[in-house]
């Protein structure tokens, strides 16, 4: 097995025993990224020459005898929408084209001092809205598995470069299923951490009520070292909850006994496909071999209805949080001479592309007088009523299981004039947003294209550590995780 | 009740996005049809529901009131589109005769 098909704690492995060097890892990483970029185009940028600095720092700094940080010499991705000091952050939008962030976001801060390299940006869905990162406006990027289908999105680069094996394990954000779709379409892991478990600080924001940051790793393991990184108190955050970050990594490995699994009826109804359907239930099979309890329960709105609150709440917060794209302090501004509110109008026309204008739009008339109360007050109100069927529902079991998405990944083109349909691709994955929850994606098996499956793990809010070790349970009793995409 | 191609042009000014009429026509259609999804939610009985707009009990957070380093002017001025000394640069807010520049 090469270096770039390790995951980050091999990695780490390797180079406690001498096995290898930080330097080796990143060149290892800037190879793979080299020859199969052409195919994958996840990255935004990537600059060699600071990465190989970072990396022969790195192990200088070991040779020396100074203790390393946790993720000593891991090459981490970073979607583009977390701002990285000196290093162009540009949403995928052109609006940002130029943009160069004079700060870090807070979880690059805590990557770089925990000794991480920072190996480059992902692209992405304009502004995070998409679920198939074709609305970059530069490039798109393709699933490793089938380089005619899409990654998913919106942190569709973050998971391609994984699944790709460009990059060991990357940073995504995930406002309505950003991470976990995406991890599902592309066969690797991804986890939607609880509101207020990280910081959000230096993220670009989309919808703020809504947005939290996570990892995308090949397994559960790697999932729960990136969330010890990641994890905690920022008091630039005034959303960041101030609680004590639990060492997942230590407790993974012990199984939870007496497992209640939460099966929602709505998560299995028309809609999802009859493969995917499958997998999900031979997963769900495997709990119970392993001594699991099934417990049918029902979320009736937090099915059927958590989308159609979702685009309301999430555009109306878009609308708000975008307004500061006006051409002023920093992104484009129009080259046509205008007085000032033309020139706000024609610097936002030109700058953002077609979905991230539709969503400022929604959000706007959700919003505007006389409206506000049909549309914002009553999405707020439903959304209360999906955050109480999740708490009853956890009354009676201790994770929620189900698909992650409808669908294996499709075509490239298949839903991009349709966006009602590209929004109902997230339909599984919205309402842990809607309720704060936390969630995560595992790999569950292989559709008889080769597409992979993933399964959808819910749990209360902040209780990571017992969501991730359900989640090694399965992973320890399948293979899944070890399968790599051949680019 | 659907929205017109008039309202939507509406909102483009409140939203301060110069839109092209044939793009302003198919927004129509596209927001008209998500719209159309959303009023499922007038299905369901909320009285008495409180409202939820953040997943937490989120409370104000304060500080001090003391001065701490903020960025260098260099820095918050490194992305301006129109530096003008150690200031912004922008068009004339009120109507004038004075050239703006770019």
């Amino acid at each position: 097995m090469s270096l770039i098909e390790k995951t980050a704690a091999e990695l780490l492995a390797l180079q406690a025993s001498g096995q290898a060097t930080a330097a080796q890892i990143a060149d290892a990483f800037l190879a793979s990224i080299q020859a199969r970029e052409p195919k994958v185009r996840a990255f935004m940028l990537v600059n060699e020459a600071d990465v190989r600095k970072q990396a022969e720092a790195i192990d200088a700094k070991r040779k020396s005898g100074v203790k390393l940080g946790k993720l000593a010499g891991v090459p981490v991705a970073v979607k583009d929408v977390l701002c990285t000091q000196g290093m162009r952050t540009t949403c995928s939008s052109k609006m940002l084209e130029h943009f160069v962030p004079p700060y870090d976001a807070h979880v690059v801060e805590r990557l770089r001092a925990e000794d991480a390299i920072i190996l480059g940006k992902t692209n992405m869905d304009e502004f995070a809205m998409g679920s198939s990162t074709e609305n970059s406006a530069y490039q798109k990027t393709t699933n490793p598995w089938d380089t005619t289908r899409i990654p998913g999105g919106s942190s569709g680069g973050s998971a391609a470069c994984v699944a790709a094996c460009e990059a060991p394990v990357s940073l995504g954000t995930d406002t309505g299923g950003s991470i976990r779709q995406p991890a599902a379409l592309c066969g690797i892991v991804g986890v939607k951490p609880t509101y207020g478990r990280v910081s959000r600080y230096g993220l670009i924001a989309f919808a703020s009520s809504l947005d939290q940051v996570g990892p995308f790793t090949h397994d559960v393991t790697d999932a729960a070292l990136m969330m010890e990184v990641i994890s905690g108190h920022d008091k630039r955050d005034a959303t960041c909850v101030d609680a004590p970050v639990p060492e997942y990594t230590k407790t993974l490995n012990t199984p939870v006994s007496g497992l209640r699994i939460g099966i929602p009826k709505e998560f299995f109804d028309d809609g999802l496909d009859p493969e995917v359907g499958a997998i999900v239930e031979a997963s769900l099979k495997q709990y119970e071999a392993m001594g699991a309890k099934r417990v049918p329960i029902s979320l009736p709105n937090g099915s059927k209805l958590a989308v159609a609150v979702y685009y309301i709440v999430a555009t109306a917060e878009c609308s708000s949080n975008l307004a500061r794209f006006d051409g002023m302090h920093y992104g484009h501004r129009t080259k046509q001479k205008a007085d000032l509110i033309a020139t706000y109008s024609k610097s936002r026309g030109e700058g953002f592309g077609k979905e991230v204008q539709r969503r400022i739009m929604l959000g706007t008339y959700a919003l505007s007088s006389g409206f506000a109360s049909k549309y914002y007050l009553k999405a707020s109100k439903v959304r209360r009523v999906i955050k109480n069927e999740f708490d009853a529902a956890f009354e009676q079991c201790d994770v929620i299981l189900g698909p992650t998405s409808p669908t294996p990944a499709f075509k490239f083109g298949e839903k991009t004039d349709n966006p009602l349909a590209m929004y109902l691709s997230d339909i599984y994955t919205i309402s842990c947003n809607l309720a704060g929850i936390a969630g995560m994606s595992i790999p569950c098996g292989f559709t008889k294209a080769n597409l992979p499956v993933g399964l959808q793990l819910l749990s209360p809010a902040f209780d990571e550590d017992r969501m991730f070790r359900i989640a090694r349970m399965y992973e320890a009793a399948t293979q899944w995780h070890t399968r790599r995409a051949v680019v | 009740m659907s929205l017109t191609v008039e309202q939507v042009k509406k909102v483009a000014a409140l939203a301060r996005l110069e839109l092209s009429d044939a793009d302003l026509a198919k927004m129509a259609d596209q927001l008209n049809a998500i719209l159309g999804y959303v009023d499922q939610l007038e299905a369901v009985n909320t009285d008495g529901v409180e409202p939820m707009a953040h997943p937490l009990p989120v409370q104000n957070v304060f500080r001090d009131d003391v001065p701490v380093p903020s960025l260098p002017v260099d820095a918050a001025l490194q992305n301006a589109p129109n530096r003008l000394a150690d200031f912004f640069g922008v068009p004339a807010v009120f109507d004038t005769d004075e050239p703006v520049s770019h």
